[in-house]
């Protein structure tokens, strides 16, 4: 298997990176203290039967890892600008192999981003059966796959001073109609907008603690359409992109 | 056995422009066989690095065919027989400079050992230092070993030295002709005479998209090498200057006049016994720019 070595780099560097790594791990964990722990003892939100903690604890956990999955578009687009993209094109570096090694680096991100919000979320009195920790995960992490897509879109399409906003700006409005600031209630306009976005299945995960399938089938079915939606533009992008930037 | 030389056969390409399509390669014939050292000498916008992109694989051209030893650039690339250094490149950072060099290297099939890569560029001395706090020469000097990671059959080289400070370019070209004594085919780009006529065994040099000349860099010097005389000579006559031995051509600017010559020593001597007055000489070597013009045929009347 080829990249091993590739991606274990693409790992070290990531996390060398340590004010991005900072900034990346403390803003979701600053806004968490802030929204949460002054509600920290609502345990119904909203009539939702799940606790203010928990479910901001999702909430920003959403927030942290689409910043985490998208901020790798930041690091291809800085990487394209200086021609270090072209340069790994003329090794057998394999396409799968590199979108491999982009899409770990993003994950371990999150992983750690997931991690911290955890540990924020039991000082704040969130507890569950390891079961529905794990089946949370699971969850989120399956919901990251299209963000890690958007990432790598981003990234083959705009340049280091247009992605700035352009990930900023998808985050902040994805979080918003996620339900990530707060819940969104069973009707509305917001509401059914969000039923068709990555983001709110994704702030759902938290429903883990209710029991039962925390997604419904059109969760499930969201977040497929956006995979395959967003992988296939990744993938063109991709293959357009052989020229000086 | 595969096919000991890379040929560029009919090859041209366009890029969409503001005002229609930019042809910057337009049928390029370039062949180079194996072991050999080749300069792609020409100005800037000369087509050199299209040239480059597209014996590389980064593009696809319109029409004609690419061939590295036998294969596709792509293939070639796959199996690690090329190594480039393109233009303008910057690294990555948060890498040691031995981590990205292991890196890249760890990319290959049959990759040069790490150690002998950072001996072989002069980079083992700054091998640990973090690749965003290199100078410009040093940054250079990295690009370069990550070309010869492969240890590739085919080393392209696009305006290598552009950055490099006086002591990077010896060390660089020493680099180079010991690779060339291993065998190994080289070809780089350049825009400067000099390094292609000190460097090369062959100079393809590169005007408006296509090859006006390829030959030996000794020929190319004389094709392109013709120096001018300028004098400042009032009220004569362009037609006697123009009859002067040694002479090609002759225009007016004002006070001045611009001999262009064919052998400018026989000239100068000409010029002197019959226009005595004449004042403020000088010699120069017409340069790279006029002699493209020159054998493009674009200068004509000029």
């Amino acid at each position: 298997m080829s990249g091993i070595a590739y991606t274990r780099y693409e790992l070290l560097r990531t996390f060398r990176n340590r004010r991005f790594f900072a900034l990346s791990l403390g803003f979701p964990l600053v806004l968490y203290f802030i929204i949460a722990g002054p509600n920290s003892n609502v345990s119904s939100l909203a009539g939702s039967g799940i606790s203010a903690p928990l479910y901001y604890m999702a909430g920003l956990a959403s927030f942290g890892t689409m910043s985490a999955m998208l901020s790798a578009g930041g690091r291809i687009a800085t990487e394209r600008s200086v021609g270090w993209t072209r340069q790994l094109r003329i090794t057998p570096l394999s396409p799968r192999a590199y979108f491999r090694a982009k899409l770990l680096t993003a994950y371990a991100l999150a992983l750690v981003s997931i991690a911290v919000l955890y540990a924020a979320g039991a000082t704040l009195g969130v507890s569950m059966s390891a079961g529905r920790w794990l089946e949370m995960t699971a969850l989120l992490l399956v919901g990251l796959i299209p963000f890690a897509a958007l990432g790598i879109a981003l990234g083959h399409m705009l340049t280091p001073d247009s992605i700035g906003p352009a990930i900023g700006g998808s985050v902040s409005l994805l979080a918003l109609l996620g339900g990530t600031w707060f819940p969104l209630g069973h009707s509305g306009l917001l509401h059914d907008i969000a039923q068709f976005l990555p983001s709110y299945w994704l702030v759902q995960a938290s429903h883990v603690a209710l029991g039962g399938a925390a997604w419904s089938t059109r969760g499930w079915l969201v977040i497929a359409g956006w995979t395959g939606l967003l992988s296939a533009l990744a993938v063109r992008l991709y293959r357009r992109d052989t020229g000086r930037v | 056995m595969s096919e000991p030389r890379i040929a560029l056969r009919g090859v041209a390409k366009s890029f969409a422009g503001p005002r229609g399509p930019i042809r910057a390669v337009r049928g390029v014939d370039i062949e180079i066989a194996r072991g050999e050292t080749a300069a792609l000498l020409g100005s800037n916008g000369a087509g050199k690095s299209t040239t480059i992109d597209l014996l590389l694989g980064l593009l696809a051209p319109d029409e004609g065919s690419v061939s590295v030893f036998g294969r596709t650039p792509a293939q070639a690339v796959a199996e690690g027989a090329v190594g480039a250094m393109l233009q303008n490149g910057e690294l990555i950072r948060d890498l040691s400079v031995r981590e990205l060099v292991s890196m890249v290297a760890a990319l290959y099939p049959a990759p040069m050992a790490v150690a002998e890569l950072l001996a072989l560029t002069g980079i083992a001395g700054f091998a640990e230092q973090r690749t965003q706090k290199l100078s410009g020469g040093q940054t250079q000097r990295v690009r370069f070993a990550l070309a010869l990671a492969p240890d590739p059959e085919l080393l392209v080289l696009d305006e290598p030295t552009a950055a490099m400070d006086v002591e990077g370019r010896h060390a660089f070209w020493r680099t180079m002709r010991e690779l060339a004594a291993r065998g190994r085919t080289l070809l780089f780009a350049t825009h400067y005479l000099e390094e292609a006529d000190a460097n090369a065994d062959r100079v393809v040099l590169m005007a408006q998209g296509e090859v006006v000349a390829d030959a030996p860099p000794s020929r190319i010097r004389a094709m392109v090498g013709a120096r001018t005389i300028r004098a400042t000579l009032p009220g004569v006559e362009l037609a006697p200057l123009q009859a002067l031995a040694g002479v090609s051509g002759a225009e007016r600017r004002g006070a001045t006049v611009v001999l262009a010559c064919a052998d400018s020593d026989i000239a100068i001597r000409a010029l002197l016994e019959r226009f005595p007055e004449a004042r403020d000489i000088e010699i120069a070597v017409a340069g790279l720019e006029q002699a493209f013009l020159t054998l493009t045929g674009a200068g004509d009347g000029a």
